[in-house]
């Protein structure tokens, strides 16, 4: 038997990723606290010691803003690794594409923020279906090798700027006038956050309908058994193009959200750090299972936003410096975490219930 | 083409791809043997360029610094070895047969490791003394010739023999070709090859680390991040050479660093970078297995 096959048939086997499935209960769940998390902007009440400012704060809102948006990107990233079994380490692209592509249609095409949006979308399908399948031609650890390098890619382009489009490391500025005054300005901060939660709860829909449908299931087989597939008469190749195309333009989507968090385009979105970041979220929350990879998002992105704060404060002072100076680095804690996390809770949060025996005779 | 400019971009560029084929050929071999993407690779590179740059600053008590420098040669690669026997033996070995839990760990151990050296040493790029002798010029056809780069070339060379004699006369060698063609089979007829996994992944880390060494003299500078970003460009030599195959690595290793340097200095930065990914693809398209891999990948 061939490398290649043998470790994509032995993804399946990870104790990693655990079998998806689907609960009744987690809809109502979702949408319940999506009404919660929309009613933040009007509570007034701090929560001391977790955020700074009261709960309808610009500043509160922006990193809440950030969490949803990763969350968002988390579940369209475990589309790839939780339900069909790719791992792809290129997915920042997608992403940055979403990015990228918004504020340059604005940009170059004049477009409004909308349009400026579809017209990334778009693109974002053809470059992923393209990208996709020369990249699905190998399976498993080459996968992955031959993603991370295409996003690379991407990354010295926008970074190296040969075309002189994207402004190099310094990145590319929002031009607020191509954006409706509903979304730009400190003010308005909860007009962006609502969007950003309209993102998150639309991709947990889209994720959640995809995963139950025809295709759906295929993925899941693939990810259990690709020869078996094959064997049955499908073409796996289709289905995983599908799953990495929808995959790509649900991150697009994100990366469009999150140019008017940040007002602008960086390269860092691009980079290869972003993806093994999305990694580490949805292995954090769980993979396979959409509500893990959102709950993970909103974790990562308020330990990266928060722990910089935490650290400033002063509550490590006490500690020698060989320990201080890495405690106050964010992807210290969260990489020894997410350590942690794979080597003795393999399932990520999402599974600590069960593993706690709070759950039990659902499996 | 005047013949100094491309005597000097072709010195330089095999200089890029020894560094390269320090970090790809312990990638290749780690994957050619347990099918692991050690995604820690980078770290390893890291912590080489990193313990250089503690040697040769620390170090005041040896005069010489080319005596130090050669001291800091030996610390990173025991360092190297080190760190690459650890995450085998501590990390990596808890999940055989599980890959996805295997290229998991070693992201962790990569990004956790990389912000400790963050923490440590800041984030801010360092650069090292060198000795006298690596600013001076040899001139080679008319080109004025750095001769850190003729350094860089002759320790990879050096390396590249060591690593194919050892791996074509002693048994441990003959273990891991063995394994790499066949591991199920070795395995069957009663070898343990658990020690080899461990052996090859501290060579890994030790060529990587001396990597990094060479890495921090020929980019005049070490960043924590640096490592990472090698690593994308070792992996596709790794693919380019074919997985599992040291001399496919070389091969690939000398193309894509020839690539980049010829492209980067005719076509403008950043050219080269994308021209390498477009080679990656075209080997894909043409030749899934690599330059020189088996034919069976």
């Amino acid at each position: 038997m061939s490398q290649m096959t043998r470790s994509n048939a032995e993804v399946s086997t990870s104790a990693a990723i655990p079998a998806p499935r689907r609960s009744r209960t987690v809809p109502y769940v979702v949408g319940a606290l999506g009404l919660l998390l929309a009613a933040v902007p009007f509570i007034d009440a701090t929560i001391p010691g977790v955020f700074t400012g009261p709960m309808s704060s610009p500043g509160t809102l922006q990193i809440l803003a950030v969490g949803l948006v990763f969350a968002g990107v988390a579940m369209s990233y475990d589309l790839l690794l939780g339900y069909t079994g790719l791992l792809s380490l290129g997915h920042a692209f997608y992403f940055a594409l979403g990015l990228y592509g918004t504020n340059l249609g604005m940009r170059l095409f004049e477009l409004s923020y909308v349009p400026a949006v579809v017209l990334a979308l778009v693109f974002t399908l053809v470059v992923a279906l393209v990208f996709g399948s020369v990249a699905l031609r190998v399976r498993g650890v080459a996968f992955a090798m031959v993603t991370l390098a295409f996003a690379e890619a991407f990354h010295v382009f926008v970074e190296a700027d040969p075309a002189r489009i994207s402004g190099g490391e310094e990145g590319l500025s929002l031009d607020t006038s191509y954006v409706p005054d509903l979304f730009t300005g400190v003010v308005n901060t909860r007009w962006v956050y609502w969007l950003a939660l309209g993102f998150a709860l639309l991709t947990f829909a889209i994720c959640r309908q995809a995963v139950a449908s025809r295709a759906g299931r295929v993925w899941q087989a693939i990810r259990e058994n690709e020869d078996r597939v094959e064997l049955l008469g499908l073409v796996p190749f289709r289905f995983k193009l599908l799953s990495f195309g929808l995959s790509a333009v649900l991150a697009a989507g994100g990366g469009a959200v999150y140019l008017l968090l940040v007002r602008g385009a960086t390269p860092g979105a691009a980079s290869s750090v972003f993806t093994l970041n999305l990694i580490i979220m949805v292995v954090l929350g769980g993979l396979g299972r959409l509500w893990g990879a959102a709950l993970g998002g909103l974790v990562f992105g308020y330990l990266q936003l928060r722990l910089p704060g935490i650290a400033r404060s002063g509550v490590f002072e006490p500690l020698p410096d060989w320990l201080e100076g890495p405690l106050t680095e964010p992807l210290f804690i969260l990489g020894t975490l997410f350590v942690v996390l794979v080597m003795f809770a393999p399932g990520g949060l999402a599974s600590l219930p069960e593993r706690l025996g709070l759950k039990r005779g659902e499996r | 083409m005047s013949l100094q400019v491309f005597v000097l971009l072709s010195v330089t560029g095999l200089g890029l791809a020894g560094v390269y084929f320090l970090i790809a050929s312990g990638l290749s071999l780690i994957f050619g043997l347990m099918d692991v993407l050690n995604l820690a690779h980078g770290l390893f590179f890291t912590v080489g360029s990193y313990a250089t740059w503690w040697v040769m600053t620390r170090f005041g008590f040896i005069g010489s610094l080319g005596l130090r420098f050669a001291v800091a040669l030996v610390v990173a690669a025991a360092m190297g070895l080190a760190v690459g026997w650890a995450t085998e033996r501590f990390f990596v070995r808890r999940f055989y047969g599980d890959h996805v839990t295997q290229i998991l760990i070693t992201l962790g151990l990569s990004l956790a490791g990389v912000a400790l050296i963050g923490g440590w040493f800041s984030y801010d790029p360092r650069t090292f003394p060198v000795p006298e002798l690596f600013r001076q010029v040899v001139v080679i056809a008319g080109a004025r010739i750095p001769v850190s780069r003729l350094l860089i070339l002759l320790v990879s060379v050096v390396l590249l023999i060591a690593l194919l004699t050892f791996l074509r006369r002693t048994r441990h060698g003959l273990i891991i070709r063995a394994g790499v063609e066949n591991r199920d089979m070795v395995q069957a007829m009663g070898i343990d090859v658990a020690k080899s996994f461990t052996l090859v992944f501290a060579i890994g880390g030790l060529l990587a680390a001396v990597g990094g060494v060479l890495g921090g003299v020929f980019f005049a500078g070490i960043t924590p991040e640096f490592g990472l970003n090698v690593l994308i460009f070792a992996f596709i030599v790794v693919v380019i050479g074919g997985l599992g195959s040291v001399e496919g690595t070389a091969l690939s290793a000398v193309i894509v660093g020839l690539t980049q340097q010829f492209v980067n200095f005719y076509a403008g930065a950043g050219v080269g970078d994308l021209t390498v990914v477009v080679l990656l693809a075209a080997t894909l398209l043409l030749r899934p297995q690599g330059l020189l891999g088996e034919v069976a990948r």
